[in-house]
């Protein structure tokens, strides 16, 4: 037994408890502390199974940015006396049961390897020298499945379109009712001064270096989020309202840009969302660039809420 | 038993626990938060299994490792919208409850009128 194994076991076993903790606590703020926790172990895990793509993503939005989102929820539902009842013993043992049988058979699945292996990891690595990319993940991403790539980010302004749409009539078009903090000198107010230049640089250098190593316009935007986030709780900057109009022109820059160059690519390419022969890495860091701008607005608009006030004259 | 054996049967595990807290547990806030350690675990699973086709001498096969991010923004996503849905199920109501059958809550309707 090596010690990388004893160290699996040991995560494994840590993911585990923490996953029971985030279900079986009994404060909401235990629990959702727990799932922040839970989300960096689970990152560790990812890079254990070399995905280091996935782990960025996992530790800065499954840990990072839900947890902020839970966090925000908890303290304000802390006031809301919930009637709620427990389930009875008896359902909850046959829960118990079927969710056991549930994780048995995905647990059979896996210990038990099919004949022929299904894979397209072949065909990525022949066909990624010809989109200047290094990095495999972000092939992906942008050259084969760049039509989900899209469609993701129209998901995030659908969602922050459902989440603002949740506003009364009187705030639409007002400031998100994000929580403040604003207190002078603080240690919350000498660390959003410090961080944001710091964050800024990783945020740019992650969506750089996305093309070429683990990395990309989602980590990038994120990072932008959350100094975006915590310039603002710091209360050094104000929460804009949302009919501003050059934050909805940040909210759609990427998608508009990324839409334009695939429809581009049906004239001087071969189909939608294809490059142009000897283009394509210029034209992907562009369309990264411009995501990750439009990422870290829509998530921090996200963390921030639905509009709760409108400007004062 | 192999690192990502191990993984994946984590991964099983945490779908199983994140099932039960979804069912059993009635706080909204909570069925989320289950939800969240559910499509987690399926994360795992997916990424477990596709990694048994890592050929081409990479460490794992990057095409469902492309579809794990995209799918861990999408929860997000929906993670904002629940979130966004209980609280102002708890401005209308005064009350952060899936009980449909005890109507206790007083409404104050503040908003739309």
């Amino acid at each position: 037994m090596t010690i990388l194994s004893v160290f699996d076991i040991g995560l494994a076993v840590l993911i585990l408890g923490i996953g029971v903790w985030t279900i079986a606590a009994r404060e909401a703020f235990a629990a959702v502390i727990g799932f922040v926790v839970y989300g960096l172990l689970l990152s560790i895990a990812w890079v254990r199974l070399s995905a280091v793509d996935v782990a960025l993503t996992e530790a800065a939005i499954g840990g990072g940015m839900t947890g902020m989102l839970m966090l925000g929820a908890v303290a304000r539902l802390r006031l809301a006396k919930g009637n709620d009842t427990r389930a009875s013993l008896p359902v909850r043992l046959a829960a118990g049961v079927l969710c056991a049988l549930v994780a048995a058979g995905l647990a059979t699945a896996i210990l038990s390897p099919p004949e022929a292996i299904p894979t397209l990891a072949p065909m990525v690595m022949e066909n990624l020298a010809q989109s200047g990319l290094g990095n495999p993940v972000a092939g992906v991403l942008f050259v084969y499945r760049a039509l989900d790539t899209l469609l993701e980010k129209v998901v995030l302004i659908l969602a922050l379109l459902g989440v603002w749409s949740l506003a009364p009539d009187s705030v639409w078009g007002g400031i998100p009712g994000l929580r403040l903090y604003a207190q002078r000198s603080s240690t919350l107010t000498f660390l959003a001064q410090l961080l944001p230049p710091l964050g800024i640089v990783v945020a740019i250098y992650m969506c750089w270096v996305g093309a070429k190593e683990p990395g990309g316009a989602f980590q990038g935007g994120t990072v932008l989020a959350a100094m975006w986030l915590l310039v603002m709780i710091a209360g050094l900057r104000s929460v804009p309202s949302i009919d501003q109009r050059w934050l909805r022109l940040l909210l759609v820059v990427g998608p508009v840009i990324f839409l334009a160059i695939g429809i581009a690519g049906m004239v001087l390419a071969t189909a939608f969302l294809a490059y142009p022969a000897g283009y394509a890495k210029p034209l992907i860091v562009a369309v990264e660039f411009a995501l990750t701008l439009s990422i870290g607005v829509a998530l921090g608009l996200l963390a921030a809420g639905p509009p709760e006030r409108v400007q004062r004259p | 038993m192999n690192a990502a054996n191990l993984f994946g049967l984590c991964g099983a595990a945490l779908v199983g626990f994140g099932l039960y807290g979804l069912v059993t547990n009635p706080e909204p806030l909570r069925k989320i938060l289950a939800f969240n350690l559910l499509g987690s675990g399926v994360f795992l699973v997916f990424g477990v299994v596709s990694r048994r086709a890592a050929a081409s001498g990479l460490g794992g096969d990057p095409v469902p490792q492309a579809m794990v991010i995209t799918a861990i923004v999408v929860a997000f996503a929906a993670t904002a919208m629940a979130i966004a849905l209980v609280l102002r199920l708890l401005q209308e109501t005064g009350r952060s409850t899936l009980n449909a059958d005890n109507p206790g809550g007083t409404n104050t309707d503040r908003g739309n009128s």
